[in-house]
């Protein structure tokens, strides 16, 4: 019993970790959609220490590459993104939350950013949206309240849901207004569609040869995917070397156990040699005695981690500095990769005990009995 | 007493156990021969190596020298896993304290045996049901051994014992743990297999009144056998 249990914290570290970074990038890949092409200064890694001038922007805007949006005009959008600090809801302290300066197209571009309440800004007004997740964990950022920054007061008009991306923990204002009240010159981004799914490759080629322009340009999934690389390989390592020490735990609680439970039928064992039961038929049952043990810990684990799909986290993207609120995600393969691991764990803990057991002096084995 | 097959030929076995850097020898050249059907009994003093002949005999322990046939079978050349094969399909145990497997009941005690052959599932019901009402406890099937007093477990023990009709019956103090009454029950019971069914059945007792069920009784002392004593012929 206590050798299930333990086997199962194990279990659930291991799932909820795993979870974790599954969470972590579903949200961020979700967060690109994969015809939308980002343009960054090169090597600036992410939009916050990117800057694009305007002279640059517009070079990018008149490529054929660029689709056109439903009204005729360029599906393209100039963007700024900054970083400020808002405080938390409930406890003291504060957390930085991305702004976004966006244009007209920045909604289109982005589905799966719905407006699910008041409007979008006007633009050259101060008014500014708010992502859905950012409104649970903020103060002020609801419809109609108004939050300082940038030496200016901006009103809520308007509140948007973009599902588990990214986007959700973010504020949206004109990028106009954003870039005075910031002195910010230059944009961060410029986002636009590809007219066709496969020219790709040749835009790529083209702006970042352009001498007058010193950009990257990537999807803008594998953009998001690639913010999300170091936190998720920092979740992993955490998660597998807590999982290891945990591990070395249950593995040495199962191996107590399946010693006690061989010590407790040295009789049986003796017997059933003695009735002609051959040795690997007794390796056999211990074995799978140990597998069971494991598989019940596993499953045990399972059920547990999966309760942790209803949790949220939000924390800091050590790769952008702002606050990102991800979840727990459960997809078959975490479950066939943790099951294996706790009928592993229960092997390695039964494997010792079972050769004991197969290995025992039957007249020896009998005198104990 | 009319010349019988001998089932088991027991030629110059012998037998010493280690203990530390100590051998100590327990069974010293024996010879001996057991017939097909006979009930015999080995008596002796505690420590003189009953039980060590018996698990040679059973081919649960190694000789150190000589060799023990079984109805023509060199056991003592046998390797383990033909031993273990030996073992069940021509030796029956009763031990002292009747071994039954706590988690299974009697009817699944007495089928285990089975489950090493090719019977069927029907067949195996049918015979552990047969070995069951042999020993008079056809309304104890679904009982676990905790269930069941000392005298029953020794019945259950033996109906496990023959459930698979071996070639020999071997039994360790089968009474040695048991009140008069539930011992001169047991002893009834082998004494029926061996009269009615022919058994040959090797008994290690300290107890004269079962060992007088027997009709040979030989004294181990020492490590040596000593004379046949016959009785009850037949
Ligand atoms: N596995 C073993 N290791 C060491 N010594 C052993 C072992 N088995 C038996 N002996 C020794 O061999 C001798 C004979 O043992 P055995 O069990 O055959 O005696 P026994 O006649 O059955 O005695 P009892 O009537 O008390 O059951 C004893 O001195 C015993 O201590
Ligand atoms: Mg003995």
């Amino acid at each position: 019993m206590i050798t299930t249990s333990g086997m199962a914290l194990v279990v659930f570290v291991f799932a909820t970790i795993l979870m974790l970074v599954q969470g972590l990038q579903q949200t961020l890949v979700q967060t690109g959609f994969e015809d939308n092409l980002i343009v960054i200064r090169r090597a600036s890694g992410s939009e916050v220490q990117s800057g694009i001038d305007r002279y640059q922007a517009s070079i990018i805007e008149t490529d054929s590459a660029v689709a056109s949006g439903s009204d005729g005009e360029r599906f393209l959008a100039k963007e700024m993104v900054v970083l400020i600090t808002l405080p938390k809801k409930g406890h003291a302290g504060s957390s930085n939350v991305t702004l976004r300066g966006v244009t007209k197209k920045s909604l289109e571009l982005r589905p799966q950013v719905k407006l699910v309440k008041g409007r979008m800004p006007n633009a050259g007004s101060t008014e500014i949206i708010t992502g859905q997740s950012l409104v649970r964990r903020f103060d002020g950022v609801n419809i109609g309240e108004s939050i300082r920054f940038g030496k200016r007061d901006w009103t809520v008009v308007g509140a948007f849901d973009a599902g588990s991306t990214g986007f959700n923990s973010e504020i949206w204002g004109d990028s106009d207004q954003l870039m005075q009240a910031f002195r910010r010159p230059v944009y961060s981004s410029v986002l636009f569609r590809l007219r066709d799914h496969d020219d790709f490759d040749a835009v790529k080629v083209r702006l970042e040869s352009d001498p007058r322009l010193t950009v990257d340009i990537k999807r803008e999934a594998r953009y998001y995917e690639e913010q999300s690389e170091v936190m998720a390989k920092f979740l992993r390592i955490l998660g597998i070397s807590i999982t290891v020490i945990f591990s070395l735990g249950a593995i040495i609680g199962a191996m107590i156990t399946m010693y006690t439970s061989v010590a407790n039928r040295i009789g049986e064992i003796g017997t059933l040699q003695a009735l002609g039961f051959q040795r690997t038929s007794i390796l056999g049952a211990f074995l799978v005695e140990a597998l069971l043990l494991g598989l019940a810990g596993g499953i045990t684990g399972l059920v547990f981690a999966s309760l942790m799909r209803f949790v949220k986290i939000s924390t800091v993207n050590f790769q952008t500095f702002s606050e990102l609120e991800f979840g727990f995600a459960l997809s078959f393969e975490i479950v066939c990769m943790v099951l294996a691991f706790a009928l592993i764990m229960g092997f390695a803990g039964g494997v010792l005990p079972a050769i004991r057991a197969s290995r025992m002096n039957i007249v020896d084995a009998l005198r104990e009995s | 007493m009319e010349r019988k097959n001998p089932i088991v030929q027991i030629k110059h076995v012998s037998k010493s156990y280690r203990r530390g850097s100590q051998i100590v020898p327990v069974l010293n050249d024996i010879t001996v021969d057991i017939n097909e059907g006979e009930f015999l009994a080995l008596m002796g003093p505690s420590g003189s190596g009953k039980s060590t002949l018996l698990n040679l005999i059973a081919g649960i322990d190694r000789v150190d020298s000589g060799s023990i046939l079984v109805d023509g079978v060199e056991i003592t050349g046998l390797v383990e896993t033909e031993l273990a094969n030996w073992r069940a399909n021509h030796v029956g145990f009763v031990f002292q304290f009747y071994n039954l497997i706590p988690v299974l009941t009697a009817f699944e005690n007495v089928e285990l045996p089975l489950l090493l052959t090719r019977l069927t599932r029907k067949e195996r019901k049918k015979h552990v049901e047969i070995a069951l009402a042999a020993v008079n406890l056809s309304h104890r099937l679904a009982h676990y051994p905790a269930q069941l007093s000392g005298g029953e477990q020794q019945r259950v023990a033996i109906a496990r014992a023959v459930v698979t009709d071996p070639t020999i019956l071997v039994a360790d103090e089968p009474t040695g743990d048991l009140d008069r009454k539930s011992a001169e029950e047991i002893m009834d019971l082998m004494d029926g297999l061996n009269r009615e069914l022919g058994k040959t059945i090797i008994m290690v007792t300290h107890d004269p009144r079962a060992a007088q069920k027997a009709y040979v009784i030989r004294h181990l002392d020492k490590g040596v056998l000593n004379d046949v004593h016959h009785q009850n012929s037949v």
